[in-house]
């Protein structure tokens, strides 16, 4: 098996403004049909502001050639196999991307009458039929922007709860010790105390170590299952009723639903609140770091709290309804990022029920796979079956001076995007590998087979494996120095 | 591959899953569409929607119809650019890490603040992650906010603010501007939209004065960020902080996101800064390179003591703002925006002609308040025209007459013909 990392013809290319001539132009502007007005005398010559300084002047193939070669610069889903763990990069369709470009809704204006808005109305609602489904919860707000907002939403909302209850002294939120740093912060953001909940030696949350952490100041427990070290939670239902016993309610993390499609609800679990990401389950961009999307589903107790507008039918006709005197509130300027959840919606629409859980199914046994394949050559934290991830360590080869950052350094030598490292906090040294469905098996043992080449090096030629890598724009990054004088922008004076 | 797992079916990989909680039913969802039949389905829905292409729009109020050429397409869809995650590994980040440095740079250029960030959800998360971070500098919760701040962005600064304990104080209006004699004390921001919501330019620097005399921040928001290339900046003002969302700067409408926001600072308060930031650095070879920096902020090292629950921003966003400036360029833009002024110009002409009152003199951008008599009858007669008029003020809740005030927006997008059409309509 040959890697497919190779060594091409790639670009230097300065920054915008160090490519800049004075007097040049990327788009003609015609005058407009009305006259022009100085703007001085329209405005009051004390609003202008003089040109803005080194500013860029490019022309257009200027602009084309440089995002073409910073692009060139990139790893991305359509450039090879990534396998960054609880991140699910799986393939992006390209319909999706006609679907959200159809001018009736990438021109559709957020202020519009909603009579002139039904069509996209109506494409919301679907969506937020099939997501509740999916979670076996009963309503769902597309409203939050991403994964972390999600979080801000659903916890804001298990507060509104305990709150109409007259129940104010909530104040803590359970979290295992293997939870995303997001779940913390997003509980820290509403002013709420965070309790680590520590797992167990096999990996997950048992109900007795939970329950002793549980008392009447328990707002809620953040659950993400399965969990980060791809572990299903199996004694999820008993962990509900530990927590709703103790009077408090049950979030779960959705990041890893790509586990859980067509296989098991999260109502079904206990689970009182939870949200998606719409950018990791089903398939919309990554983009570089965003735009995703991170609707919230919840069970009918909670529905009174939902963020406003709440899209509503009523007859034939779709409408966003404002009128909900519990609500916790906006969270969006409009109603979430369409152009997200459009994709979403997209996607869904493709692979209907049995496609669904074909995902999950292929998903499960891609990392199972890579799990078994690689077992006898790095360490793993547990014997147990994974679900749609696993999660190797740099034990045996910390022996040679070989470590987690370096074994994720030399794979993009071999042409793969590395696993996530460091992640969970809970097993030192962690490469958390997450396939997803959508790759071959040849893509697999290709990866199989650079992870198995990485491990020999590691013993024979280990200056191979912590010098690399070599193959990609540039080497391994000064981070200490980029922290110590941060230099944030471009400026003339250097 | 079953083998070498060791087992004989793939439903056996799930034998983690207690067998109480194994679906047993097939998902209740419609059934699959192959592309031809998905596109007729998504098609027939977008047919049903009203958009800005096919009616003469003049709806702003936060969400602006502007010009994109192209190339934003064209680039923005490049698979290394639009299926990367976020650049945690440089090495092979470095399109994307460059792409934000520049964004970083362009947003400061504009605002006339020495730092920015690599973006924020959109413009009401700016505002609520200033106010937040104006909070943490000045250890104060009071934020005095105009009644001219978008009132959407409002709703999600209170709900923010809630988490937190924050209490909002309002400044009221004189003339459609924020009077600025009535700052309570002990504030920790004084919080100014330019153009503000009814499209009057606010006194920034009178407002940052007031602000600073009381030792607060003072923060500006910008809904229609084109007008930074013509108006002075928030920094040159004396702003502390400038927030607002760059949607105009090449995102489609597309019913309210996805947005750029943008949030930049003075240089003394990076540390209190939420979001990503990228930083200049160098490779083991000396080399120039960019790396995400200052991640001792961030949620994913410091858990519940962040600045901020952010992680995943708008990257695909921010690259398409960065591709749209870089093409407009400096004289580019800057056209742009006093085009966008002689088209209200012409605009609030053609309806004061029209025997229409516009209620505010303050000098505007590219909207405006127009008082319509019977509005909601004129508004649905302009619907039928395939005019959609504007954003009608919304009522207040003590205030039970039936509101008269629109917002009309103009933008290069309008066409002269258009305006006539408009005037005629809501003036007959």
């Amino acid at each position: 098996m040959t890697a497919p990392g190779r060594s091409g013809l790639v670009f230097h290319e300065p920054l915008l403004f160090e490519s800049s001539r004075p007097g040049r132009a990327g788009v003609p502007i015609d005058d407009p049909d009305v006259p022009l007005v100085d703007v001085a005398r329209e405005l009051g010559a004390e609003l202008i502001r003089d040109d803005v300084p080194d500013f860029p002047e490019l022309s257009e193939l200027d602009v084309v050639r440089h995002f073409t070669r910073l692009s060139q610069w990139n790893y991305g889903i359509d450039s090879g196999f990534f396998p960054l763990g609880s991140c699910t990069m799986k393939y992006n369709p390209k319909v999706n991307e006609t679907v959200a470009r159809l001018p009736g809704l990438a021109a559709v204006h957020p202020h519009s009458h909603d009579d002139d808005v039904q069509g996209v109305l109506a494409l919301a609602c679907e969506l937020e039929a099939a997501l509740a489904e999916m979670s076996g919860l009963d309503r769902v707000t597309l409203q939050p922007a991403a994964g972390a907002q999600g979080e801000f939403v659903g916890v804001r909302m298990i507060q509104a709860y305990h709150r109409a209850r007259g129940d104010r002294e909530r104040t803590r939120v359970l979290i295992p010790d293997t939870a995303h740093g997001t779940n913390p912060a997003s509980a820290a953001l509403n002013g709420l105390d965070v309790v680590e909940v520590k797992s167990g030696a096999d990996g997950i949350v048992h109900p007795d170590a939970l329950a002793r952490l549980c008392d009447a100041r328990t707002a809620a427990l953040m659950l993400t299952n399965p969990n980060t070290l791809g572990l299903f939670e199996s004694h999820v239902e008993k962990l509900a009723e530990v927590v709703h016993a103790a009077g408090g309610l049950v979030y779960l993390d959705g990041a890893n639903m790509n586990a859980l499609l067509g296989v098991a609800k999260p109502g079904h679990m206990g689970v009182d609140v939870m949200h998606f990401n719409l950018h990791k389950t089903f398939s919309t961009p990554h983009g570089g770091g965003g735009p995703g999307s991170g609707p919230v589903a919840v069970k009918n107790a909670l529905a009174p709290f939902l963020p406003i507008p709440v899209i509503r039918r009523e007859g034939d006709r779709y409408l966003r309804d404002d009128e909900f005197p519990h609500s916790i509130g906006r969270v969006h300027a409009w109603y979430g990022n369409a152009g997200i959840w459009l994709r979403a919606l997209a996607y869904i629409r493709t692979l209907g029920a049995a496609g669904l859980s074909d995902v999950t199914s292929r998903a499960a046994l891609n990392a199972n796979y890579i799990l078994e394949s690689l077992r006898d050559v790095y360490d793993a934290p547990h014997a147990r079956r994974v679900m749609h991830e696993c999660v190797l360590t740099d034990r045996r080869q910390h022996d040679h001076g070989v470590t987690t950052a370096d074994i994720a350094k030399r794979l993009m030598d071999y042409g793969y995007h590395p696993p996530t490292i460091y992640f969970p906090l809970v097993v030192a040294g962690a490469l958390m590998i997450e396939p997803t469905e959508c790759e071959s098996q040849e893509t697999l043992d290709g990866f199989i087979g650079a992870m198995r080449s990485i491990a020999r090096e590691a013993e024979t030629d280990p200056g191979l494996v912590t010098g690399a890598p070599t193959r990609p724009i540039v080497r391994r990054l000064d981070e200490v120095r980029a922290a110590r004088k941060p230099r944030l922008r471009w400026t003339r004076s250097g | 591959m079953l083998a070498r797992i060791g087992v004989a079916s793939l439903d056996e990989l799930f034998e983690g899953v207690p067998a109480s909680l194994r679906s047993r039913a097939e998902l209740k969802l419609p059934p699959a569409l192959d592309e031809r039949a998905l596109l007729r389905f998504f098609s027939g829905h977008a047919a049903e929607n009203v958009n800005v292409q096919s009616s003469a729009s003049f709806l702003g109020g936060g969400a602006y119809h502007h010009f994109i050429p192209s190339a934003v397409d064209a680039l923005a869809s490049r698979g290394e650019f639009m299926t990367a995650y976020t650049p945690y590994q440089a090495e092979i980040s470095q399109g994307t890490l460059q792409m934000i440095f520049e964004f970083q740079t362009l947003i400061c250029q504009l605002t006339g603040l020495e730092v920015a960030n690599a973006s924020l959800y959109d413009g009401a998360s700016a505002v609520a992650e200033a106010v937040l971070m104006a909070a943490r500098v000045t250890r104060r919760s009071r934020i005095a906010v105009s009644e001219a701040l978008h009132p959407h962005w409002r709703e999600v600064l209170r709900t923010y603010g809630e988490g937190v304990g924050l209490e909002l104080v309002t400044l009221p209006l004189e003339g459609g501007r924020t009077r600025l004699d009535s700052l309570p004390g002990d504030c920790a921001a004084v919080v100014i939209q330019s153009p503000n919501f009814f499209g009057c330019i606010e006194d920034l620097g009178a407002a940052a004065k007031v602000a600073h005399r009381e030792g607060a921040l003072a923060i500006s928001a910008t809904a229609e960020a084109l007008s930074l290339a013509l108006l002075k900046s928030p920094g040159e003002l004396g702003c502390d902080i400038a927030c607002g969302d760059a949607q105009s700067f090449g995102l489609p409408l597309s019913f309210g996101g996805p947005y750029a926001g943008f949030l930049a600072s003075r240089e003394k308060f990076v540390r209190q800064l939420p979001g990503r930031l990228i930083g200049e650095s160098v490779d083991a070879s000396g080399e120039r390179a960019f790396v995400m920096t200052l991640t001792t902020r961030e949620q994913h090292i410091r858990r519940e003591k962040a600045t901020s629950n952010i992680c995943t921003n708008q990257g695909l966003c921010a690259l398409r703002v960065t591709i749209w400036l870089g093409l407009l360029g400096r004289r580019g833009l800057r056209r742009l925006a006093e085009i966008n002024v002689a088209q209200s110009a012409y605009a609030r002409r053609a309806l004061a002609r029209a025997g229409l009152a516009l209620p505010y003199s303050a000098p505007v951008f590219n909207e405006f308040v127009v008082e319509v008599p019977s509005l909601s009858r004129k508004l649905e007669r302009c619907r039928a025209q395939g005019i959609q008029a504007g954003v009608p003020i919304p009522r207040t809740r003590d205030d039970s007459r039936e509101p008269n005030g629109l917002i009309v927006c103009t933008t290069e997008m309008n066409t002269r013909a258009q305006i006539d059409a408009l005037a005629r309509e809501l003036a007959s």
